[in-house]
């Protein structure tokens, strides 16, 4: 049996706001993330699957439980585990280039080596036009390959994704899910993907975990065993689509249900 | 003439490329001689208004001289003007260098002033930023002084460094300085998190994060709060001049306004005008080369 990359054991948050009752974000959650897995996870929105993304992330802490990658705690972030927002989140001062090879010159990178690092990876996701270029001057889907060149050239085991593609249009969106699964084969990397959209789980997942309504808990684990590229036209689609929208239909109840009482 | 030149060289142009039927010129020339030809209008309409009221009689020449009478005897305004930086100086006759040292004077007082603000403040506000402690004790006081107009600080700044240079150069930093401190404290705050969270999951350390993020990221809005302060602090300074250096153009104004001679007291405020101007034109044109990433609309350009 594969070791883990990611092994996430009984994991807990509980948020503690000064002078209210404290929110369970999540709750007894535990999961594995394989080498060169792609994993989404789908729920139904404050179930906290943002919270366990920032937590692999080791941009916040766990309350309860452990999360290791490679059999190490997690405790601080790294680049190994690479975190894209829904937002770029690219350096406005800095031309794509630069934005790319931050991270390396961080690390002491020497400039000549960096450079060319970022030069490959802008190559790879289709911007080797864009290398001086601002931020500001490129589109929304450009500048989210971007933010994934400068996860990439780090050369990260896990690559996380809070709902990357929210902020793009319909047309874009489905172009970046090619684009996604292309750097997903080239780089080896496991993926972990957040969303609320059944169809980019379909279109991407090996596996999909579906989270309860907060607090969050797995609800169950869906493996979606359809070749790639998966058309929507294909009969096998619709059924997990049918079947996803009504593991989250009762999620989705309870969740209004619970902001309706406060 | 030049009319007629210019449409021939269009039509040359248009049969080279085949252009639009109409005369072309590049687009951004176009709209910086539009804003040219608006500039000279404005200032035209303005001088013209104020010279008709003289010419009907409604302006008094003695106390609102129009412009052709005080840009009228040059030479003789520019006598009042001495070329040392010393308290009762003479004007030397040999006016034009007087005039420029006067000029040099004063701006050096004003880029002293905003340059010392802005680092200190920066600095201040960084370390009130950081360390709690020290916000904790500063901040309440800054907030109580910084209202405060900088004209109040004049007799202080008299009593504590004197008559000279340097309670110009305080009156100016004192303008610029709890601007730019609360502003850092605030911009801090407003630093996107991904943008430090991207620092963090990049192994940035603390100073890495400050000097390659988080100061990029505040730069304009502090750089707008300097050119927002500067008008203030070309006011001190010259209020500043006028009672507590004895020398540079807010001397002049105040010695104009003493001896009554109108015609150096509007000479010396279009001086007064076009320094600023040109002194807003100098801060954007920095700004527009070293924050290069801030779109024109952006920062609070005009």
């Amino acid at each position: 049996m594969t070791e883990p990359a990611i092994a996430i054991r009984n994991v807990a948050k509980t948020w503690t706001p000064e002078g209210r009752p404290a929110v369970h974000a999540l709750r007894n959650l535990s999961l594995d993330i394989l080498p060169g897995e792609f994993v989404v996870l789908l729920g139904p929105s404050g179930c906290g699957k943002s919270t366990l993304l920032y937590m692999i992330a080791g941009l916040e802490g766990v309350s309860a439980g452990t999360i290791e990658q490679d059999g190490i705690a997690v405790t601080q972030p790294s680049a190994e585990r690479g975190l894209i927002f829904q937002e770029a989140s690219l350096f406005p001062w800095l031309t794509i280039v630069d934005n790319v090879a931050f991270g390396l010159s961080v690390r002491g990178v020497p400039v000549t080596e960096r450079r060319a690092i970022a030069v490959e990876m802008l190559r790879s996701v289709g911007l080797g036009d864009m290398l001086e270029k601002k931020p500001d001057e490129l589109s929304g889907g450009m500048r989210q390959r971007a933010a994934c060149a400068r996860a990439l050239a780090m050369r990260p085991k896990v690559l996380m994704m809070d709902e990357p593609f929210a902020a793009l249009d319909v047309q874009t969106r489905s172009k970046m899910q090619d684009f996604l699964l292309q750097i997903w084969r080239d780089s080896g990397a496991s993926i972990i993907l957040v969303t609320h959209s059944i169809d980019e789980a379909i279109a991407l997942a090996d596996r999909v975990v579906v989270f309860t309504a907060r607090p969050g808990q797995v609800k169950t684990i869906v493996p979606i065993d359809l070749p790639r590229p998966r058309p929507s036209r294909d009969a096998r689609y619709h059924q997990y689509r049918d079947l996803f929208t009504e593991l989250l239909a009762d999620e989705v109840d309870r969740a209004f249900a619970e902001q309706e009482a406060l | 003439m030049t009319m007629t030149t210019k449409t021939g060289i269009g039509t040359v142009a248009e049969q080279g490329d085949r252009a639009p039927a109409r005369p072309s010129i590049p687009p951004k020339l176009r709209r910086y001689g539009a804003s040219i030809g608006w500039g000279i209008a404005s200032i035209g309409l303005f001088t013209a208004i104020w010279e008709i009221l003289w010419a009907v009689g409604w302006a008094n020449p003695l106390l609102l001289p129009p412009p052709h009478l005080f840009l009228q005897d040059i030479p003789t305004t520019l006598g009042y003007f001495a070329q040392k930086n010393v308290i009762g100086s003479r004007g030397t006759g040999n006016g034009l260098t007087g005039l420029l040292m006067t000029i040099l004077w004063t701006t050096t007082r004003v880029v002293l002033g905003l340059t010392l603000g802005f680092v200190l403040g920066v600095a201040v506000g960084a370390v009130v930023h950081y360390v709690r402690i020290v916000r904790n004790l500063l901040l309440p006081t800054i907030l109580l002084l910084a209202p405060i107009s900088p004209v109040a600080w004049l007799p202080v700044a008299i009593f504590v460094f004197g008559i000279g240079d340097v309670p110009a150069i305080f009156l100016v930093f004192i303008t610029v300085f709890f601007a730019i401190v609360l502003s850092t404290v605030s911009q801090f705050e407003s630093v996107p998190k991904n943008y430090l969270h991207v620092a963090r999951i990049m192994g940035a350390s603390e100073a890495q994060t400050f000097w390659r993020v988080i100061l990029p990221a505040i730069l304009p809005s502090l750089f707008m709060t300097l050119r927002l302060n500067l008008f203030a602090a070309w006011m001190v300074v010259l209020i500043a001049e006028a009672v507590g250096v004895g020398t540079g153009l807010g001397q002049i104004t105040s010695m104009a306004r003493a001896t009554f001679n109108a015609k150096l007291v509007f000479f010396t405020m279009a001086i007064i005008g076009v320094l600023g101007f040109t002194f807003d034109w100098a801060l954007r044109y920095v700004q527009s080369r070293m924050l290069w990433w801030v779109a024109p609309n952006q920062g609070g350009r005009r």
